[in-house]
Formats: structure tokens, C-alpha cells, sequence
């Protein structure tokens, strides 16, 4: 779990870096901050199983075994990417991995994820499907009527919500009554888990829980992490400057970093050494550094494809 | 005398086939197992393949879109059934922004083989919300397909040919053509869904049409004959996309075009034909071709003012006379001496 978070951190923080070049030219939401619950979560998923996710999707997708070069191929438009250049980073996708796709209008995968558990159904398969979300999708109608189906089918389905406070930068508190987001889950049926998303363990213990009732065929769960977003919404950069959030609330938050905490656990507890630490550090560059390679040197996609993949040929 | 079945036969014949054939197609919507069974289409369709294959829903028109999306993209064929194009409204989410884009923005790792039947209400007091005819919004989206059956037999060829298909597709049933009856071969067959048809070939002036206007264009052209006119009448099938050859190639032999769609005129889906028959077929044209639809007014309830709503086959043919600059005149319309026109055929009673 440590490696996967610092590999996600590592890879947004390049990102970031890199973005300024101007040379990925998509929108771009990076989950700095919001490392824990993908690798929490993942850490409980067979290949086979299956995850949806929204815009903000780098940790998901990388989590559960997406392919790097593909996905930085994807950001710099190539043809290589892991969507041939047409989705960017709103629209990850690795088939091999289970990483069924991503989409940025909130709520709108947690339908097709469910659906993607009812055909598992269907077909007599175990695979349990994990459908990321922040606070905003809770507030869709769809949330709702995706939460209903699949708890009236107690379909193996893991509803996580990473609620980050923001829905881009409207606060939670003027968009939701008093009441926790995991309370919605009785209201469809089934059980609601919450707890510190900053905590890799706690996610751990969290996700493992929820997968298991899914597997077991015990129905779906709502799994609501408590984290925090440290860029903008979309981009490279602090926002501080924009006033919607306040210097002290954003420094709480950075002093619950879940890649240090849970680094100083391990390190505490003599699971991790200093110099463990700076080899899983300089293996992860050196990966970076072949993908951002990989992508740059790929081609961009010819003329000939703006029409491709219209229509099933 | 070939076998003859009335359209919602013909539905509901193709569904029990592509159910009997592909263990992945399923069927799912409000009322799909319900005791009247979507104006007979689905009706016993649950007892015949059981309830793994035929569902009810839960009235969640937008997730249960995506729900069988999910399924379709895990290698289901799932065909969703909804009583009105009204509620389908609802669904416009995962159709526009999900379905009609995952093969596509995905690079083609997916595929979104669902099949989305809408019925378009007509008369009784459907009004504003229960008779709208939107394929021109559905027209609009690119990886969609919209088909508009009006014979029996297309209507079940067509169903089974969406079903079959890659990409998903919108199927626009309109409730006037339920009850007609015609040949329909009882094995599984396919029509195209990028094929208009020439149902009645003619010289002096083409009257393409959408669906039920198609019948409607049928019987302008029997008043146009009576006028020693020759209309062809070409049944334009699908509306996404557009079959233009066949439009172009009939323009070019009879000079005069006309174009009826059950939709909203503005904007439509006549619109789209004549614009594109007019880039593509200008130089055949004699004269300005005319588009006939629904005046932009949503549709009122009471029968006074409906019946003022609905263009008719005089409508069409008065048209014609124009765009061939004709000054004969029609002779007075005595063959219909119903108080109101608000249902198809007096077979038709409230409330449906």
C-alpha cells in the first residue's frame, strides 16, 4: 500500500511538473492529498474485478494496475494512449487490469458500474466492482437511483466516496443538510462504513470489510473516506489564493499528509527503512521517467483517425 | 396470402426471437412483465423466458440507462423499453454523454450494444408530456442511431437488426401504427438501419416521410392521383443516419421534394432532409422544397385544438400542388366525417 501511494503522489507530483510545458493539453484533476483510499481499497481487488471512476481518477486507475505509459500517452494526446488519444485524462481506461473507464460527469459511472456487477450476476461470476465518487455525485439524482437498484439486487458493488469537502470549490456544508454521507446508505438498503480516508489503514480495514460482504454475496456498501483535494480543481497549482477555502483549514489537512503518515508508521513499527524508502523512490522515477519517455516519443494519432471508433465496424 | 401481423405483433415476435436466440439479450423496462405488457409488445414475454430475462424496473429512466450500459459493456444486449419518448427524456444523460460516446472515447476497447425502444404517443389527450417526438435530439448525437419502423415488417426487421448492433440504437415506435397490420415472415430477419424505402414509386414529386407520416404521405399521394399528379412516396426508416442517396436519386426523377416528420418542424429532422437534399440535389430541384411538421407550440390536450396540431395528408398534398406549382385545387375532404381526428381509427377508445 506505502509503494502504491508513493507512486501515485510521485506520478501527479511529475504531472504537475510537467503539465506547465503545455504539452498536455486535457483537463487534468490531480488526487495529491488523495492517495490512501485507492490504495487501500485496490489492496483487496483481484485482477478480474472491476473499477469506475470519475475525473479525478490518476490514483484509481494506477491502484488497480493501470498501465502507466498508457495513461501518460493518454495526457499528451498519442496514439499509444490507453484510449488511442481520444479521452485524455477524464477518460482512463486498462481492459487488462479491470479498469473499466472514467467519466467527469459526477454520478454518471456509478450506473454503468452497477450494471457491470448485475452482468456478473448474470453470468454466475464473483467479481466485485468498486465505483469511486466524491461528495458532489451523492448529491445526483442518479447516485440515488444507481444506490436503489443495487441494493434492491444486493449487487456486489463498493460505492466509495472520497468526500473531499468540495464540489470544485462550493463547500459541502452549503450544498448537503447536517448528515453524514454513509447515513444515505440505509436509506438504499445497505450498510454505510465511514472513517479517516488519510489513513491507509483505516481504509485498509474499511475496504476489506465491503469487499468481503460483496463477495460474499451480502450486497453492496457505501464506503465514505474523509480526505482532502491539495491542488486546484483542475490543474497543476495551489488555489489558495481564491479565498473559498481558508490557509488554516487547507494546513490541517496537509499536516495529515496519509503518504508521510503512513511512511513514519512503517518506519516506526521497522517495516520500512531509510534506504528501502529511497530504492522504492528511485525505482518509481526511473519508471516515470521510460512512461513520460514512452508518451513523448509516441506519434499523435494520423488524420484518418478523427473518424475511427465512431461506430462499431 | 402471406401471414400478416399487426405492428405490436411484429414487436413483440422479434423480441421473443432475439430472446430465444442470444442468450444475451434481456429486456427491461416499467411495465415490461406488467399485465398489459407495453400495449401488448412484451405482454407473456416474462412467462415464456423467465424473469432472468425479462425485468421489471425500478422508475429510474437515467440510472437504469446506465445500468444497462454496464451490462451491455460487460457483453450484454439489453433492450430497454420506455412507454413514452417523454420519460426517455430523463435518460438523456447516459444516452448523449455515456453510451453514445464509450466506443468512441475509449479508443474502441468498448462497445454499447443497447437498444432503446420509445413509443411516441399521438391523440387523446396525449399533450405536452406524453407525445413528443424527439428523434431529432437523438439524430443530433454522433454514435447514436435512430430508426423510426413504419410497417410491421420493418418494424420487426429493424428491432432485430438494433439488437444485433454494435453501437447503440434509438427505436421511435409511434403508437398510431400499432394496430396496422401487414406481412411480417415469421423467421428472424434484419433490415437495414441506414435504408430508406421507395413504398410508392412515382414521376412528378417525391414525398419523403418519417414513421407515421409516411401513411399520411400514402394518402396525399392517392389525392395527388386523383389529380392526375405521380407521387413517390419514399418511407425515410432511419433518421440517423440519413439515407440521401435514395432521396437524391429520387429528386433527380421527379424535380419536387417534400419532406413530413412527426416532429417539431424547426429544427427537425425535415429540416436536416431538405437541408441536405438541397446541398446534394439542388440542381434536380424545379422548385423550393417544402418540410412538413409540427408547428413550434407544444401539444395541447384538448382535441378542439389538436386536431388543429397534426398536419394531414391534405396538408401534404396541398404542398405538393405548391412546390409544382400547380393551381388545382383539392376536392372537398368529405372522407372523414369524424367529430374529432384525435385517434387513428375509430378501433381506438380512451383511455390508451
Amino acid at each position: 500500500m506505502y509503494r502504491q501511494m508513493l507512486r501515485i503522489r510521485l506520478v501527479e507530483e511529475r504531472i504537475g511538473v510537467l503539465y506547465a510545458e503545455q504539452e498536455m493539453r486535457c483537463p487534468t484533476h490531480l488526487c495529491i492529498g488523495q492517495e490512501a483510499p485507492p490504495a487501500g481499497i485496490s489492496a483487496h481487488l483481484r485482477r478480474d474485478d472491476l473499477v469506475f471512476s470519475g475525473h479525478r481518477s490518476h490514483g484509481h486507475y494506477l491502484a488497480k494496475g493501470g498501465d502507466l505509459k498508457g495513461m501518460l500517452a493518454e495526457l499528451y494526446g498519442r496514439e499509444t494512449g490507453c484510449a488511442a488519444g481520444k479521452g485524455g485524462s477524464q477518460h482512463l481506461i486498462d481492459l487488462d487490469c479491470g479498469f473499466m473507464g472514467s467519466a467527469p460527469i459526477l454520478a454518471s459511472t456509478i450506473s454503468v458500474g452497477v450494471g457491470a456487477a448485475w452482468a456478473a450476476r448474470m453470468d454466475g461470476r464473483d467479481q466485485v466492482v468498486v465505483v469511486y465518487f466524491g461528495d458532489g455525485a451523492t448529491e445526483e439524482g442518479t447516485f440515488h437511483e444507481a444506490l436503489n437498484f443495487a441494493g434492491t439486487f444486493k449487487l456486489a458493488v463498493v460505492f466509495v466516496c472520497e468526500n473531499n469537502l468540495y464540489s470544485v470549490h462550493s463547500a459541502l456544508d452549503i450544498r448537503q443538510p447536517n448528515r453524514p454521507i454513509h447515513s444515505l446508505a440505509a436509506a438504499h438498503g445497505m450498510i454505510g462504513l465511514h472513517g479517516d480516508g488519510n489513513d491507509a489503514d483505516v481504509v485498509w480495514r474499511l475496504g476489506g470489510e465491503a469487499v468481503a460482504r460483496a463477495r460474499a454475496g451480502e450486497g453492496p456498501s457505501i464506503v465514505e473516506l474523509a480526505t482532502y483535494r491539495w491542488r486546484e480543481h483542475c490543474g497543476p497549482n495551489g488555489d489558495l489564493e481564491l479565498k473559498y477555502r481558508s490557509d488554516a483549514e487547507f494546513a490541517e489537512w496537509q499536516g495529515r499528509d496519509p503518504v508521510r503518515i503512513y511512511r513514519d508508521r512503517l518506519v516506526g513499527e521497522g517495516l520500512l527503512t531509510a534506504a528501502a524508502d529511497a530504492t522504492m523512490t528511485a525505482e518509481i522515477e526511473t519508471e516515470m521517467a521510460d512512461a513520460v519517455s514512452f508518451a513523448k516519443e509516441s506519434p499523435f494519432p494520423a488524420p484518418e483517425a478523427l473518424a475511427r471508433f465512431v461506430y462499431p465496424s | 396470402m402471406s401471414r400478416q401481423l399487426r405492428y405490436f405483433e411484429a414487436l413483440r415476435e422479434a423480441q421473443a426471437q432475439l430472446l430465444a436466440t442470444d442468450p444475451h439479450t434481456y429486456l427491461i423496462g416499467l411495465g415490461v412483465p406488467g399485465p398489459t405488457g407495453i400495449f401488448g409488445t412484451t405482454k407473456g414475454l416474462q412467462e415464456e423466458f423467465g424473469a432472468h430475462r425479462v425485468f421489471d424496473m425500478p422508475s429510474s429512466e437515467n440510472a437504469m440507462t446506465g445500468v444497462a450500459l454496464g451490462t451491455a459493456v460487460m457483453g450484454k444486449r439489453p433492450i430497454i423499453v420506455h412507454m413514452r419518448v417523454d420519460f426517455a427524456v430523463l435518460s438523456m444523460e447516459p444516452l448523449v454523454n455515456q453510451a453514445a460516446k464509450w466506443h468512441y472515447m475509449y479508443g474502441g476497447k468498448l462497445k454499447a450494444p443497447l437498444t432503446v425502444r420509445m413509443i411516441i404517443g399521438r391523440g387523446w389527450g396525449q399533450g405536452p408530456q406524453h407525445s413528443q417526438s424527439l428523434q431529432a435530439w437523438f439524430g443530433h448525437v454522433p454514435g447514436l442511431k435512430v430508426v423510426m419502423p413504419t410497417t410491421p415488417h420493418d418494424a420487426k426487421g429493424m428491432l432485430i437488426a438494433a439488437s444485433r448492433d454494435d453501437a447503440p440504437v434509438i427505436v421511435l415506435e409511434h403508437r398510431w401504427l400499432y394496430n396496422i397490420a401487414g406481412p411480417v415472415p415469421e423467421e428472424p430477419y434484419e433490415v437495414p438501419l441506414d435504408k430508406a424505402a421507395i413504398v410508392r414509386p412515382g414521376r412528378d414529386v417525391t414525398l419523403a416521410a418519417t414513421s407515421y407520416m409516411t401513411l399520411e404521405s400514402l394518402k396525399a399521394a392517392d389525392m395527388l392521383a386523383g389529380l392526375g399528379i405521380s407521387a413517390e412516396v419514399v418511407d425515410l426508416r432511419s433518421v440517423s443516419p440519413i439515407d440521401i442517396a435514395t432521396l437524391v436519386q429520387s429528386v433527380g426523377r421527379t424535380r419536387h421534394f417534400i419532406v413530413s416528420d412527426t416532429g417539431q418542424e424547426s429544427y427537425g429532422v425535415g429540416a436536416e432532409v431538405l437541408a441536405a437534399v438541397s446541398e446534394k440535389a439542388f440542381g434536380s430541384l424545379a422548385a423550393a422544397p417544402i418540410r412538413i411538421g409540427l408547428p413550434h407550440i407544444p401539444t395541447p390536450t384538448t382535441p378542439a385544438l389538436a386536431d388543429l396540431y397534426y398536419p394531414l395528408a391534405r396538408d401534404i398534398a396541398r404542398a405538393a400542388l405548391k412546390t409544382l406549382g400547380s393551381n388545382r385545387a383539392l376536392p372537398p375532404d368529405d372522407s372523414d366525417p369524424r367529430k374529432w381526428k384525435d385517434v387513428p381509427d375509430p378501433s381506438f377508445t380512451g383511455p390508451y
